[in-house]
């Protein structure tokens, strides 16, 4: 088994604009992610958006992400697995997969073991 | 060392490559070793076949030897610790191996890139120095690109195992994309002095026929090999003695190659009546009219544009909206031809596209407008480096 992080990305400003419904149902199908995953995820949480971010960069500290891109950081998932395979069948079932601003970053996490 | 055990060795590299490195891999769960060991077998055959004969069964011994190798590497060090660690995860029977091979070279989560470099190398059993030939890199920079793609396998896990029966249509695609553009890459080698890479031409269609033999039941599959030995028939009559090009038109079909032609024919349809046309079906559907046509004159050209048209709503490719622009100049003449190029003048994926130019300049000179024609053959000049396409362009040029 491995570990690997689920980094979720996409454009901010799409998904504050989600109506209630998109919410909803964005939100079940989390759910019926968590639910197929079952005790393969590890962790996982929903980041505020990036207005909060604070970032330290020697001896700056600045208010935003450390990268200033248009798509930003949303969440992240840590899972166990298999490979990569089981994996990617897994992460597929989120909506973020689907949505046209948003994306799904896979990173194998190292095994200090 | 005679020439018989030379041409031995070449031949069960040419025939067992792919299934001694997928044998061992499984083995040695390391694709690095695994190709040590796979080189090292071969450069043993070499000698030992020299001095004590061909064997029975070369496929067998090479794998044999390979595996005995990769068991010695394991065993010397005592905790063995794996490179590049390959995950085996289902045992099946032996004959899955270079399917198992094949579909991890191709992996989605790889770059198409890196997918083409792996198959070239560790499937069809080309030397770095080769397949960096081949795709315009220096050695270095492809045995960079080889390392970090199988540096990827292992650290994502990128599992060693055909995929299961529901995701097979999906993971099959970027596998069919790599063979084609092994065998187009061969086909019209973007550099160098001969037109042919016979080494890639050859390991791309062996490798259709390995996947056509391993899942017959696949549509795709069954006219993506129609496709290869469809216009690999013709070779022969592409390059002229002087290795100048010859054009499909000018071309002596005495030369081709009818039993391959036969054999494609007979695959393509076999594929059609299964399935849905896919793009290599269609385009194999192309090479077919072409070759069952007496002379460049008598083809079928409705035949072509129609089937162009199909070509164009499947892919959506400039490319192809070129071909079928070229064939209505055949259907209908070449002013026809160059009205229907002229919109895709303007299409930026054409921009560097030699063959728009070429076409162009070719419906040009046939309608004598000599001066334009001109400029467009030097523009197609500085388009290819391929020596032997440039050669005819000069020459082309040079008659206006």
């Amino acid at each position: 088994m491995a570990k690997y992080t689920l980094l979720i990305y996409g454009d901010p400003a799409q998904w504050e604009a989600m109506s209630d419904e998109e919410r909803k149902a964005h939100e079940a199908t989390h759910l019926e992610f968590m639910a197929a995953a079952g005790d393969r995820i590890l962790g996982g949480e929903e980041l505020e958006p990036v207005m909060t971010a604070t970032t330290l960069r020697g001896s700056v500290t600045s208010d935003g992400p450390f990268l200033e891109t248009k798509e930003a950081l949303g969440g992240f998932y840590l899972l166990e697995a298999a490979d990569l395979d089981e994996v990617l069948a897994l992460a597929r079932l989120l909506p973020e997969v689907r949505a046209g601003h948003s994306g799904v970053e896979i990173r194998p996490v190292i095994d200090h073991g | 060392m005679t020439s018989e055990i030379v041409a031995a060795v070449a031949d069960a590299h040419r025939r067992d490559w792919a299934q001694v490195l997928a044998t061992t891999a499984r083995v040695t769960r390391d694709l690095d070793l695994a190709e040590e060991c796979t080189q090292d077998a071969y450069a043993q055959a070499m000698v030992v076949w020299a001095r004590d004969g061909v064997p029975a069964r070369p496929g067998a011994w090479l794998t044999r030897v390979a595996r005995n190798r990769a068991l010695d590497e394991i065993r010397r060090e005592a905790a063995f610790r794996r490179r590049l660690p390959l995950l085996v995860t289902t045992p099946e029977s032996p004959g899955d191996d270079r399917l198992r091979l094949i579909f991890t070279c191709c992996h989605p989560a790889l770059s198409r890139e890196s997918q083409v470099a792996l198959t070239a190398r560790l499937v069809c059993g080309l030397s770095t120095y080769e397949v960096a030939r081949a795709f315009l890199v220096s050695e270095s920079t492809m045995a960079a690109r080889l390392t970090r793609a199988k540096k990827k396998i292992a650290t994502a896990r990128i599992p060693y195992r055909t995929p299961d029966p529901d995701e097979m249509e999906s993971r099959l695609d970027p596998v069919l994309e790599v063979v084609h553009l092994l065998f187009t890459t061969g086909h019209t080698a973007p550099t160098g002095p001969a037109l042919i890479r016979a080494d890639l031409t050859a390991g791309a269609l062996h490798l259709a026929r390995t996947l056509h033999l391993l899942m017959p039941r696949s549509a795709a599959v069954t006219a993506l090999l129609a496709l290869l030995l469809v216009t690999d028939a013709r070779s022969a009559a592409r390059v002229a003695p002087s290795g100048r090009l010859v054009l499909l038109a000018d071309q002596d079909r005495t030369l081709w190659d009818r039993a391959r032609i036969a054999e494609g024919q007979a695959l393509l349809t076999d594929a059609l009546r299964r399935h849905p046309p896919t793009r290599f079906a269609v385009e194999a559907a192309i090479a077919a009219v072409h070759a069952e046509a007496p002379s460049w004159e008598e083809t079928d050209w409705a035949e072509i544009v129609g089937l162009y048209a199909v070509l164009l709503r499947l892919t959506g490719s400039p490319v192809v909206a070129l071909n079928r622009a070229v064939a209505i100049g055949f259907r209908d003449g070449p002013q026809a031809g160059l009205d229907a190029l002229e919109p895709l003048t303007a299409e930026p994926a054409l921009a560097t596209y030699t063959y728009l130019s070429a076409a162009r300049a070719d419906f040009l000179r046939r309608l004598g407008r000599r001066a334009e024609a001109a400029a467009a053959y030097e523009e197609a000049l500085t388009l290819t480096d391929n020596e032997v396409e440039r050669a005819f362009l000069t020459a082309r040029l040079e008659s206006l």
